[in-house]
């Protein structure tokens, strides 16, 4: 029950945060120029007639005032309803909802992709410090974190996919190709390897940084001293005691980075062609959606909500210490 | 068609029927059968019925599904397609086409002359860009039979423009499916339906769309094959990549990187050409707004004009797939194109420095005479480059010169709308015949905020009258002299300048056979189109 509360207790909080980014993001576009109708005359190569573009623009709502619209928009979302997309010609939840498997798929495995080898590589690091392992990890991390993902991803394509041919190019399933149960997942995972990894790499370069600093502060406490004088061997008091602790700047910084992926990567998703929300997000400002730009925002924010709540009770599972109501 | 006999039909009956039956032109190789095609798709659209959008982005995709009443042979001339024949009457007002019989609809009802009329009056009139301007003085459209379309204009029409237009702005649409519903939410909108060799399936919004074979197709025994598929694909680098490995088969209308079309040029797995998109021309301009006082005299423009060298920019810059234009009626229009004999301003700084110092703009502090804002369209590597090309070459003449880059909503909404520019560059698109998207950029009187017309604010009447002239002419001698009057003179007058020609560039898979055999290809059906093992 107190989970409920606390759950309850987060989301009223989180409301006027929702409020405020939701009317920010509304303004801002209007001061962009151009609306929706520009962006289709833009499409259709030219000759529109005057009269067609006036209809169009009644039709979406665009001939009335700014806070006539603004306002129409909001008293629309306390009914929960996201509106229509000028774009896609159907409900922007329609439209959300179809996005959302690809981006929650390729966040998931990405983060855990760079959470698990952020995580040993960055112990394997703190354990042989200043070694020539670390050295190593800590050199290659850099090149990671610096490399821009846009070029690691044609690269992984040149490499794999056009020399290699061990993956395909892009894409997120093998197109008409009906397979179903198992040989799809296996379809959709081969798919998914390059953008993964392309993606994780970025944020595996700042796990395995973090979790090396947060290592070696936690080895040098007298916690640590004392497994060690207790004769226990490196290993257990690496993972048993050490492993825990270091673990909570990891869990923060994870938590804040899902919101990041959430929102999709557009650089990502366009270099592989992949249908997540960064692309859609992407296209529905260059064609001036407002609707499906603020529904994006407004899932977004949800996602993120949730995920700091998760992270909230994790903090407390590693740490009790720091109890769930604080 | 028996393919065995007609692989044995004698060298010279092939040639002879190669005008004809352009599939027929690779007939020393046996056609495959089966295969499925893979297409560059980079742009979404939001619909993909081009009776409703006339766009290069729909057609690559409407237009292996729906049919237009005329089609492009492979020379270029007006073919049949889902009209077999059209007459004129004497004044021009009534242009009757006779409908192809036993053509039906992927939904297995018969094609008829209500499709149609319904799709003449309710969609080209009302809807179609560029044919709500055709087809502004069609009245009606007549069915004394199901295989009869008669056409009356309030005003003559002429055969040759309708004919031109007809390939990009006749396509048809089924009554049955549009009929008694609102036209812009039908659902078949982006589920297209028509008489086309291949059959709409499936389109995942941001992925890709699947069309397969027509079995019923009226052309017997096409298409060859089983299926095409487009791929969604918005980044260019990775396009190219994708071609390498075989997941694309064709790039249309100039999607990948300049850098990418002379690598893969190179490549003896690819064609890099221009072929095939000789009816989609286009022209590099540059816009004036006369609204600025600046501008508004003819010795500027001309000086501007003189100060930027056309020649070096393509040779560097573009390489081969651009040349040197002479006005807005580019050389590939052999109807129209009336010679390089126009007025045509060749580089010359010093000549470009005495008209602007005879305008009265001496050079200031740090030698500027006066500044000026440019705004590039978004569209095209082409544009950018020239943009700041034109920066450079405008600074040596002492006009100093602000790029403004804004995405295509913002550009469209500043240029052509609010008028808030002084410089714009951009594409004009030719589309065969300088009627249909070439006078209106010059043309007075053109409602505010139509892209890509006449938003200059220059208004001549001489350039009217020729342009309303020709509109009408029904001999083409006299429409062809017309429009050479009309390039001379705003040659001379300069409201707008088109120094540059170019042609989309295409990148196909060598493995592709038939393809580029008429010169609107990537718009065209692929209803011979095949693929080698």
């Amino acid at each position: 029950m107190r989970v409920f509360a606390l759950a309850g207790r987060r989301l009223a909080a989180s409301l006027p945060t929702l409020l405020i980014i939701l009317v920010g993001v509304f303004l801002l576009l209007q001061l962009a120029p151009g609306d929706t109708v520009d962006a289709l005359m833009a499409q259709m190569g030219g000759g529109g007639d005057a009269q067609v573009a006036a209809d169009l623009r009644a039709f979406y709502g665009l001939d009335l005032s700014v806070p006539a619209q603004l306002g129409n928009y909001l008293w629309r979302l306390v009914r929960l309803d996201l509106g229509f997309s000028s774009i896609y010609g159907k409900p922007v939840a329609t439209v959300i909802l179809e996005r959302l498997p690809a981006t929650l798929l390729l966040m998931a495995s990405a983060l855990s992709f760079a959470f698990f080898f952020g995580l040993v590589l960055g112990v394997l690091a703190a354990r042989r410090v200043n070694g020539w392992p670390d050295t190593l990890i800590s050199t290659l991390g850099l090149v990671f974190y610096a490399t821009p993902s846009f070029w690691f991803g044609l690269m992984a394509i040149v490499l794999f996919a056009v020399h290699l041919e061990w993956l395909p190019a892009g894409g997120f399933e093998e197109i008409g190709a009906g397979y179903t149960g198992l040989r799809r997942v296996l379809d959709i995972a081969t798919h998914l390897v390059l953008p993964t990894l392309t993606l994780g790499l970025i944020f595996l370069a700042i796990y395995l940084r973090i979790m090396r600093a947060s290592m070696l502060e936690v080895l040098n406490l007298d916690f640590v001293r004392t497994a060690r004088a207790k004769g226990l061997d490196e290993t257990r008091v690496v993972v048993k005691h050490v492993l825990r602790n270091a673990m909570l700047p990891m869990v923060t910084l994870v938590g804040l980075q899902a919101g990041t992926m959430l929102g999709g990567s557009v650089v990502v998703e366009s270099v592989f062609s992949l249908p997540g929300l960064g692309r859609l997000a992407y296209e529905s400002v260059v064609q001036r959606d407002l609707n499906t730009l603020l529904g994006i925002v407004f899932v977004s924010a949800l996602l993120v909500i949730t995920v700091n709540f998760i992270v909230d009770l994790l903090y407390a599972r590693l740490d009790p210490r720091i109890g769930a109501g604080g | 068609m028996n393919l065995s006999r007609r692989a044995m039909l004698s060298t010279s009956a092939a040639l002879a029927s190669s005008v004809a039956f352009p599939e027929l032109s690779f007939a020393q190789e046996q056609p495959r059968r089966g295969g499925v095609m893979t297409v560059h798709f980079a742009t979404e659209q939001r619909i993909l019925n081009p009776s409703l959008q006339a766009s290069t982005g729909v057609y690559i995709v409407g237009g292996k599904i729906q049919e237009p009443l005329v089609d492009l042979d492979a020379a270029g001339n007006p073919a049949p397609c889902l009209a077999e024949s059209w007459e004129s009457s004497a004044d021009g007002k009534t242009i009757t086409f006779k409908l192809r019989q036993g053509v039906t609809w992927h939904d297995g009802k018969p094609f008829t002359s209500a499709d149609v009329q319904f799709t003449a009056m309710e969609m080209w009139k009302k809807i179609l860009n560029y044919g709500t301007a055709l087809q502004l003085f069609l009245e009606a459209v007549d069915t004394p039979d199901p295989h009869t379309a008669v056409f009356r204009y309030a005003r003559p029409m002429p055969m040759n423009l309708i004919l031109r237009a007809m390939p990009d702005l006749g396509y048809v649409s089924a009554r049955h499916i549009y009929e008694g519903s609102d036209i812009r939410q039908n659902p078949a909108n982006t589920a297209p339906m028509g008489t086309g060799p291949f059959r709409f399936v499936q389109y995942e919004r941001g992925q890709f769309i699947i069309a397969e074979r027509n079995p019923n197709y009226w052309r017997n025994n096409l298409p060859y094959l089983d299926r095409v598929v487009w791929r969604v694909v918005g980044d260019r680098s990775a396009a190219a990549a994708q071609m390498e490995a075989g997941q694309i088969l064709f790039s249309p209308y100039s999607a990948l990187a300049i850098a990418d079309f002379q690598r893969l040029g190179r490549d003896p797995r690819f064609d890099v050409t221009t072929k095939g998109n000789e009816g989609n021309a286009r022209t590099n301009t540059l816009e004036f707004n006369f609204r600025n006082p600046v501008l508004a005299d003819i010795r500027v423009r001309r000086a501007i004009a003189h100060a930027l060298d056309v020649p070096f920019f393509i040779e560097n810059f573009l390489g081969d797939f651009a040349k040197k234009g002479t006005g807005p009626i580019p050389s590939v229009s052999t109807d129209y194109y009336p010679g390089p004999d126009t007025p045509q301003y060749a580089f010359d700084r010093r000549r470009a420095n005495a008209l602007l110092d005879e305008a009265g703009h001496r050079r200031g502090a740090g030698g500027v005479r006066f500044t000026l804002r440019l705004h590039p369209a978004p569209w095209g590597e082409d544009i950018a480059l020239w943009s700041t090309f034109i920066q450079q070459s405008l600074q040596e003449v002492g006009i100093r010169v602000e790029v403004v880059r804004l995405d295509a909503a913002g550009f469209l909404r500043t240029v052509y709308n609010d008028w808030n520019f002084d410089l714009a560059t951009g594409w004009h698109q030719y589309r065969n015949d300088p009627a249909v998207s070439t006078t209106v950029w010059y043309r007075s009187g053109q409602p505010k905020g139509a892209p890509w017309t006449n938003q200059w604010g220059w208004t001549d009447a001489q350039t009217d009258q020729i342009i309303d002239a020709a509109q009408t002419e029904l001999d083409p001698a006299k429409r062809k002299a017309l429009y050479g009057d009309f390039v001379r003179r705003v040659n001379d007058q300069i409201p707008l300048w088109m120094p540059i020609e170019q042609i989309f560039v295409s990148v196909f898979n060598r493995r592709l056979r038939n393809y580029a055999n008429n010169p609107r290809w990537a718009s065209s059906s692929w209803h011979d189109l095949w693929l080698a093992s």
